[in-house]
């Protein structure tokens, strides 16, 4: 029953490409703007944890309460500089602009770094270790910390946006941005709310990667953005539940493509992802049709 | 109130004076025969400043000319109608009013204070809510959702969502259910509670009509009295003649972005606004009054 | 687009349309001789410059595609390199069965043209930011399919074949000259369909996508034939490539950098008009050359400049010259001429056959 193994490694992998998701998911769904960009962002989030720690000494696990603020609130200015002004101009423009970043960025981190790949690594805590399920099942700690974390982060995400506030308005505001205005929301701001989690949430996504495998400055687009993409539109648009059933579906695919040949873990999630495509359009756990 | 003048009587005419309910519409209304139930009714303590006022507004849409130096003022308490044909200009203004639009020209201002640089949401906690064409409620959230982001940035004043509740009692059934699957009448309810708990000073009502059955149409007018009871000022844009006059105080008619009618309902015949809402020959019989007051 | 009403009658048979305010038979002159003196360069110019022009023309060919896909059709793509990749790989393997690549290149190029018809298939439905991902996604994944066959090379790639019995110096001219003719077909392809009646249903349907339709634009035909047309154009470029590298790489012909040159040319240069690819490939060689041991620099100054222009210089480089010059290299609007204008001042009543963006 080694397949169960490979299941269930798919599935807490899936959890780690859910929170890459759906800071992409986020932004799409309130701003209608797909951040090309969205990848290197969880790497730089990755490049700034290593600078933290670095700098401060502060245990692996606990960077992201450095890094996490930093890069919701750089979120936010970017939001409210770079990207709305480009979604002023358009749908062509914002597409333009966040291609853009996401080249500097690469480049630049290419540039000013260098282009080996990096592991933030764990320190010296238990999570490096695995347990062990019966004989067939092994579960790395780290993994399984990672997925527990991702599913702790959406759930918060789906009640914060149907129970709080500003979740209200963010909903709003993705609904019909001109009648929010009426009511007397700055739509600009919630934007920069809807960015600023987006931003936190791939970038502690990023650390997570970081610590479980490594980075290099094409990993951004190489890996993170095709893998988010796939899960939203795997598991559909619209509903965070959605994005976890993404990137399960997708870290089960991969995990079956690498027992059948090793070289072929990319290649199946996305033949998952193109089938998925032709077959079911709206995604997993979308009831309609979406146009 | 004067009785309209003789001859031919198009139907938007019919029912003025006849209704009980027409009549109730007009009890908060300036000229009324002393049976007024709000503190504005009483012609004594009138304010002579108005509350809206649009000067010379001139809005474009890219390379066409929307409006052409519209001017309007509303004082508090009064429900004050534009009409016109599609494409007059009626909505533009609205919108402009609200902030959806900037004006090339012109300017708009709440009680002496000109908002004409004002973003839209600035505006709404300044005191002025619409009620867009079309209803734009937020579909994927419940009316209770609707009606609390209404009430985000609201002012002081009576208005509360138990309040709206009270006064469309259908709606506290059914506020737990998604906007986007309620007929159209009953959108255009929650629509109106979603202004109306900001406490505005000013209402802003574009084509409550559209797209509605004249029975629920009815029915929503009816609502007017209650709603200018609570001291709130209308403004509504109608393209359905006989309903604004029913309702409004003062009326204005626009015509391909220029005014080609103002004054009472008592006071204009229904030849002239039958030729200033198409623009016949002749239609500047009766000239427009300067704003004087009512 | 403003419109002027004359209010005396005037006849109608004193008002003119033409494609341009001079007469473009001086265009087509100007355009052979550049040509006529491009194709000498093997001639007269050292083998490094001519290595530049291969490159440039690789770039500009992939420029006017994706400036007919993005600045006309509406389509966004990010996942080109697909086609450039396909395109070097048929290549490659009609060589490996004996075919030579010059004269395989036609053929790969049509290769790729059949193949995007499946693909475009895949990636229709999706809306404007999705369908930009979609195609990356569609490009890695034809990567890694391509990257399972030990005949091609796997992933390490394979060297061209059929090429080592030419001389080096026969070599870089031949390769020179497919480069050219590749580019001078790939614009003069895209200016003509833009002047026919494709290029009228494409403004149809950036104007009015509904009425379009219901006029008997049959759009998705159009965006289709422009996504193939598009993979006719990279794969022919990636076939030059091939050429010109004598190698075939994956990561090198599927890298998603080709992506980010030719946009990045597209609208620096001036998205939707056909002189802007033109003006955006040379901005990008001088960059390219200025910056040449800095490696990552030239990919850093080409996105910012790229970025502050499509926010600020939307219509980019060439649009700042049209606008204050009103010159046309490659005409494809309308110029209306009011009676008893002389040749000069006609009316600007200029409808103009181009991209523009809509307010959301």
């Amino acid at each position: 029953m080694d397949w169960v193994n490979d299941v269930i490694q798919g599935i807490l992998t899936g959890g780690l490409y859910a929170l890459f998701a759906c800071g992409l998911s986020l932004m799409f769904g309130v701003m209608k703007v797909v951040n090309l960009a969205h990848g290197d962002l969880a790497v730089i989030g990755g490049y700034v944890a290593l600078a933290v720690i670095t700098i401060t000494h502060i245990p692996v696990l606990w960077s992201f309460v450095i890094v996490v603020p930093i890069m919701a609130g750089f979120g936010y200015v970017l939001q409210r500089t770079l990207i709305q002004a480009a979604l002023d101009r358009g749908v062509l423009t914002t597409l333009i602009v966040t291609f853009g970043l996401s080249v500097v960025i690469e480049n630049a981190l290419l540039q000013f770094v260098n282009a080996n790949s990096h592991s933030l690594g764990t320190g010296n805590s238990i999570i490096t270790s695995s347990f062990s399920i019966g004989s067939q099942i092994q579960i790395a700690y780290l993994l399984l910390l990672i997925f527990v974390v991702a599913v702790v982060v959406l759930l918060s995400l789906q009640y914060f946006l149907s129970a709080s506030k500003y979740g209200r308005m963010i909903r709003a505001v993705a609904d019909d941005k001109e009648a929010a205005q009426l009511s007397g929301i700055d739509y600009r701001h919630v934007f920069g709310i809807a960015a600023a989690i987006a931003f936190g949430t791939v970038a502690l996504a990023g650390i997570g990667y970081g610590m479980y495998s490594q980075f290099s400055p094409t990993t951004g687009t190489d890996t993170i953005l095709l893998f988010a993409f796939a899960a939203v539109v795997i598991g559909g648009l619209g509903s965070l539940w959605g994005t976890l059933v993404g990137g399960v579906v997708l870290g089960v695919a991969q995990e079956i493509g690498s027992q059948i040949n090793q070289s072929d873990q990319l290649l199946a999630g996305y033949i998952v992802f193109l089938v998925v495509l032709v077959i079911r359009p709206q995604g997993l756990t979308t009831r309609r049709a979406q146009s | 109130m004067t009785e309209p003048p003789k001859g031919r009587r198009p139907a938007w005419t019919e029912e003025r004076g006849t209704s009980d309910e027409g009549r109730r519409g007009f009890e908060g209304a300036p000229e009324a025969s002393g049976k007024g139930s709000g503190p504005e009714a009483s012609g004594a303590s009138r304010a002579s400043t108005p509350l809206l006022e649009v000067r010379d507004l001139t809005v474009h849409h890219g390379q066409l000319r929307a409006l052409d130096h519209i001017s309007l003022r509303v004082f508090p308490g009064e429900v004050y109608a534009i009409i016109g044909a599609n494409g007059a200009g009626k909505s533009t203004l609205l919108r402009t009013i609200a902030g959806l639009h900037q004006p090339t020209e012109g300017s708009v201002l709440l009680d002496g204070q000109d908002l004409t640089r004002l973003r839209p949401e600035r505006r709404a906690t300044q005191g002025i809510a619409m009620v867009p064409e079309g209803r734009r409620l937020f579909g994927s959230l419940t009316v209770q959702e609707n009606l609390q982001i209404g009430a985000t940035y609201a002012r002081e004043g009576p208005w509360t969502i138990d309040r709206v509740y009270e006064i469309f009692d259908w709606m506290s059934q059914r506020k737990t259910q998604r906007t986007a699957q309620l007929s159209g009448g009953e959108q255009q309810a929650v629509a109106i509670g979603r202004a109306l708990v900001a406490n505005p000073r000013v209402l802003l009502l574009d084509e409550l009509s559209l797209g509605l059955a004249p029975v629920v149409v009815q029915r929503i007018y009816a609502m007017l009295p209650q709603i200018l009871a609570t001291g709130l000022t209308v403004l509504l844009v109608e393209q359905d003649v006989s309903q604004a006059l029913r309702v409004a105080t003062r009326i204005q008619c626009l015509l391909e972005g220029r005014t080609t009618l103002e004054g009472r309902p008592s006071d204009v015949t229904a030849d002239q606004v039958e030729a200033a809402y198409f623009g016949l020959a002749g239609a500047a019989a009766a000239p427009p009054d300067e704003g004087t007051e009512p | 687009m403003s419109v002027v009403t004359e209010t005396t009658a005037r006849s109608e048979e004193n008002y003119r349309v033409t494609r341009s305010r001079r007469n473009v038979a001086w265009t087509w002159i100007g355009a052979l001789v550049v040509v006529v003196v491009l194709a000498l360069f093997p001639y007269i110019v050292y083998s490094g410059t001519t290595t530049i022009m291969v490159q440039a023309f690789i770039v500009l060919t992939l420029a006017s595609m994706w400036n007919l896909m993005a600045g006309y059709a509406g389509l966004v793509s990010v996942g080109q390199q697909a086609f450039v990749g396909l395109g070097a790989y048929f290549v490659l393997l009609l060589a490996l069965h004996g075919l030579s690549p010059f004269g395989g290149l036609p053929v790969a190029a049509i290769g790729c043209g059949v193949a995007a018809v499946p693909l475009w298939w895949l990636v229709s439905r999706l809306r404007s930011g999705y369908f930009a991902i979609a195609t990356w996604v569609l490009a890695t994944t034809v990567m890694l399919f391509i990257e399972k066959f030990p005949s091609l090379g796997s992933g390490t790639g394979m060297p061209l074949p059929g090429l080592s019995g030419y001389s080096p110096t026969l070599l870089v001219a031949y390769t020179y000259w497919i480069g050219l003719a590749v580019t001078v077909l790939a614009l003069g392809t895209v200016y003509l369909l833009l002047r026919g009646r494709l290029g009228l249903v494409l403004t149809a349907i950036r104007d009015d996508e509904g009425a379009a339709r219901s006029s008997g634009a049959r759009v998705g035909l159009a965006r289709m034939l422009v996504f193939v047309i598009a993979a006719i154009g990279c794969g022919a470029a990636g076939g030059v490539l091939a050429i010109s590298q004598l190698i075939v790489q994956p990561s090198a012909v599927f890298s998603v950098q080709w992506t980010a040159e030719m946009a990045f040319a597209v609208i620096i240069g001036g998205l939707g008009t056909i002189e802007g690819p033109i003006l955006g490939t040379a901005v990008y060689i001088i960059l390219q050359q200025t910056l040449a041991s800095y490696n990552a620099w030239y990919l850093i100054i080409l996105g910012l400049v790229a970025i502050v222009i499509a926010l600020f210089a939307r219509r980019g480089l060439w649009g700042l010259v049209d606008e204050h010059l009103h010159v046309r290299l490659f005409p494809v609007g309308y110029w209306l001429w009011a009676p008893g204008s002389n040749g000069r001042r006609g009316l600007r009543l200029r409808l103009r056959l181009r991209r523009g963006e809509r307010h959301s």
